[in-house]
Parts: structure tokens; sequence; C-alpha cells
């Protein structure tokens, strides 16, 4: 590899401009838990790498009317250490605490593990359900997209050339909600997603489920975004009946592949436990606030 | 692009170095700053080998780029002891053989070290969980988690 240029600006707009006026293969670095290690197997070779954890607006977790805003350099360990945070969305801390070893979750970010866009991202399915969006700026200014909207398909997002992800924001809870993620793996700890399924609900007074959003991962080129899911429990008082429903669903909608950590048909009956027991958490939890 | 000129703190000294915008932390660390402890296993975040703190974080120094030391507080396991007064870990993983060939052994200390300064009691699952990302070929981990749990005795007694 030759002639690489590191840059770290300051401001947002010197950062879109590096990456939107280079020739070459310009890489956004944060954590860098996957660019180092795309660069150490030569699987890419930048000309430019824009390191982004010295722009103030991608640092750092801000809280404003029941909303969270993480900007996007921010590491896992920081949002793990943010108690409020971790109170409101359990669910997604469950998905982000999977990530890596402590060591990678000292760098790794969210934003990172959406836009490395490996279906099997474990961080992703929960911000799916929890119905967030990030805020990206490029060159021809900026736009809000929700999360499932990124991946496109593995390695391939819709960002254009130039075009950065600043922060995820998290909306307001109403009360009587819960979320969940939960993932399936052939080992207990720093293993990739066979199946991963994030559930998030709320319930009204009476305990009637009035929202709800499913996520899978691993089971289709892209993250899922099940309505059937979600139509199965809006409505219900999440009980046997709605969950299997809700499960079945699961099911029909997982399109995955076999590899090695598992057969398609295996992933395609395990979606529905792993969808179902998601969803018993988040219940659970919705009830205790 | 010639080489980036990087200022930074280790083991409280301050080093001076140059190299390539690519270059990881843990290759200059042993390459051009001639500090070995810190070994190399994977280059890719998965064996642990090369754990340092940065700015008082646990990292694997071989995901970092050693351009980002620039003004930061680098500590690796050359900071931790020395040969006549050794940590308590470093006591204990010698008595229990919380070691064998040892190239594990420096991670080990550095991120078993960061678990004890934010909890000075874990339990066995605990340790468990926090050095799930360092490898060790040899030990089979038993007695790493029990050199780590002894060395934390010692260092609540004070
Ligand atoms: S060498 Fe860094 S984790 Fe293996
Ligand atoms: S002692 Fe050999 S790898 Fe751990």
């Amino acid at each position: 590899m030759d002639q690489v240029r590191y840059e770290a600006p300051n401001s947002l707009d010197a950062a879109v401009g590096l990456l939107s006026g280079s020739d070459g293969m310009a890489k956004i670095f944060a954590g860098g838990t996957d660019v180092m290690v795309q660069i150490h197997s030569d699987l890419i070779e930048p000309d430019l790498i824009v390191n982004v954890k010295n722009i103030p607006e991608l640092t750092g977790i801000t809280h404003s009317n029941g909303s969270f805003t993480v900007g996007a350099a921010t590491p896992v360990v920081e949002m793990q250490e943010h108690k409020e945070f971790c109170k409101t969305w359990p669910g997604v801390i469950e998905g982000a605490e999977l990530i890596g070893s402590v060591q990678v979750k000292g760098r790794s970010t969210i934003v990172g593990n959406l836009c490395n866009a490996s279906p099997a991202a474990d961080s992703v399915p929960p911000c799916i359900a929890a119905g967030a969006t990030v805020r990206i700026v490029g060159p021809n200014g900026e736009r809000q997209a929700a999360v499932e909207d990124i991946v496109l398909g593995p390695r391939k997002t819709s960002l254009e050339k130039g075009e950065i992800i600043v922060s995820t924001t998290f909306p307001a809870r109403p009360p009587h909600s819960g979320d969940c993620y939960l993932r399936l793996t052939p080992r207990t700890e720093m293993d990739i997603a066979i199946v991963g399924a994030g559930v998030n609900l709320t319930l009204d007074d009476a305990g009637t489920c009035i929202a709800a959003r499913v996520s899978l991962g691993a089971v289709a080129p892209r993250f899922l975004l099940v309505k059937e899911c979600a139509d199965a429990l809006i409505g219900s008082k999440v009980d046997d009946e709605a969950l299997a429903a809700m499960a079945k669903a699961a099911s029909a909608a997982a399109d995955p592949i076999s590899d090695k950590r598992g057969t398609k048909e295996y992933r395609i009956k395990t979606a529905a436990v792993m969808a179902r027991r998601a969803a018993e958490k988040a219940l659970e939890r919705a009830r205790e606030n | 692009m010639a080489k980036a000129h990087v200022t930074t703190t280790i083991n409280g000294d301050e080093y001076e170095f140059l190299c390539e915008p690519q270059q990881s932390l843990v290759d200059v660390l042993r390459n051009e700053l001639r500090l070995s402890g810190t070994k190399e296993g994977c280059s890719t975040g998965d064996c642990g080998a090369c754990s340092v703190m940065m700015d008082g974080r646990l990292v694997c120094s071989c995901l970092v780029l050693a351009v980002e030391a620039e003004g930061k507080e680098v500590e690796t396991i050359e900071g931790m002891g020395t040969a006549d007064d050794l940590h308590p870990l470093q006591k204990r993983f010698l008595e229990i053989n919380g070691l064998q060939c040892g190239i594990c052994t420096p991670g080990i200390l550095v991120a078993a070290k960061a678990l004890l300064e934010e909890n000075d009691n874990p339990t066995e699952s605990e340790i468990r969980y926090w050095l799930a990302g360092n490898l060790c070929r040899c030990t089979g981990y038993d007695k790493v988690i029990r050199s780590v749990q002894a060395a934390a005795e010692d260092m609540r007694k004070g």
C-alpha cells in the first residue's frame, strides 16, 4: 500500500469536504474495529483515512425531552456507562454489548456496526425495533433516515459518496414500554449470530399492546422489520396466542442462507424461538415501567 | 505522503515517533519503540494479546492507528511492574502458573488490571466474560482465573 493520507478534522464540514473531494477510496474511521481488520487483511487499500473522533457532533450522548442522541463516534463502552440510556433502552444495550470483547467495545460504535453492513450485526435489530433514526450530512446537505433504510445488503449501504452518519436518535419512550434483543450463536461469547431478534413494544394502562416493532438479523441479506410480527402483537394482551402468531410470522419472514454456523432450516425455525423469547422479555420490561 | 510525526505519553514518559498513516499502534510499540512486551497475535482484534490502555480505556492496540496516539496516554505491560517490584497480578500469575508460553500473558495482565480497577472483587463468571477477548492456547484458562482472583484478594487486603 502506498501514499495513504490520514486526516483528523475538527468539523463536519471539513470531513465532508475531504470525503467528497477524494478521488480514490476514502474511509471513515471511528472505532476502527472493522477498518483496521480490512486494511490488515488487504481487503481494502484506502487512499484516505478520515478519523472522525475529533468532530464534536459525533461524540457523546445527549438526552433531551426523553429522546437520546448518540454521536456516531461514541464507543459502545460509553453507552454502557450511561445509566439513563441503559435503563431506557436495555434491548439496544443488549445488542451493542454483543459487538465484541471489552477491548473492542472500548472503540467500536453502533454506527460502525451499522455501516459495516453485515446482516448479522447485533446492534442493528434493536435499533430498528427502537424506531431509531440517523442524521446524515453530506455534500448536498443534511437528511434523516430510519436505521432500517441504511443497509441494502451485505457490505452495501444507502449512503452516497461523501456522506457521514453524524448521530443516532432514539425517540422518547411512552410509559409501559420495553425492548429486548436476543441472539443465537454456536458459542456463548465472541461469535456471530445465526439469528438475532429485537422487539420493542408499548402497552396501554390495561396491558393491551398499542405499538410494536420486531426486527430480525442474520436471516436475510438485509435486516428485516417484520410488520406481520408487529400486527400479531398490536391490539392483543401479548398472550400465548399473540406470541405464537408473532413467532410464526417471524419464521415466515426469514429468508436465510445456510452456512457453517447454521442451516437455512435451522435459522427459519429458531427465528420464531428468538423472536418469541425477546417479545416475552420486552413485555416483562414494559410491565415494569 | 510523508511519515506522520506523533507525540504521545507511554507509561508516563513522553515519546516521539514517525510512522506511516496506516501503521497500527502495536506495530509501532514493538518495532519502532522496542516496547516488545505487548504481543501481536492475530492483528484483527480477536486474541487480545495486544491489549493496552489508551486514555484509561482497554483497547486492542492492533486496532488502533499509531497516529491516533497523538496527545494520548498509553499504558502497556512495561508500565505495570518491575522485576524487583511486581504487580500483585504478576506475582500471582507466577505462583499459580497462570501462564505457560506467555504470549497471551501481557495482554491478560493489562486486561485483568483494568477489570480490578473497576471491580475489586469479581466473580469467576465476571472474570471469564471480561477476559473473553483474551485467548490463551496453553493454560485452559482455569489458572488464569484463579490467579486473577488471588491477586484481587491481595489487592483488597492492600
Ligand atoms: S493482536 Fe490485537 S487482538 Fe490479536
Ligand atoms: S500461556 Fe500460551 S497462550 Fe496463554
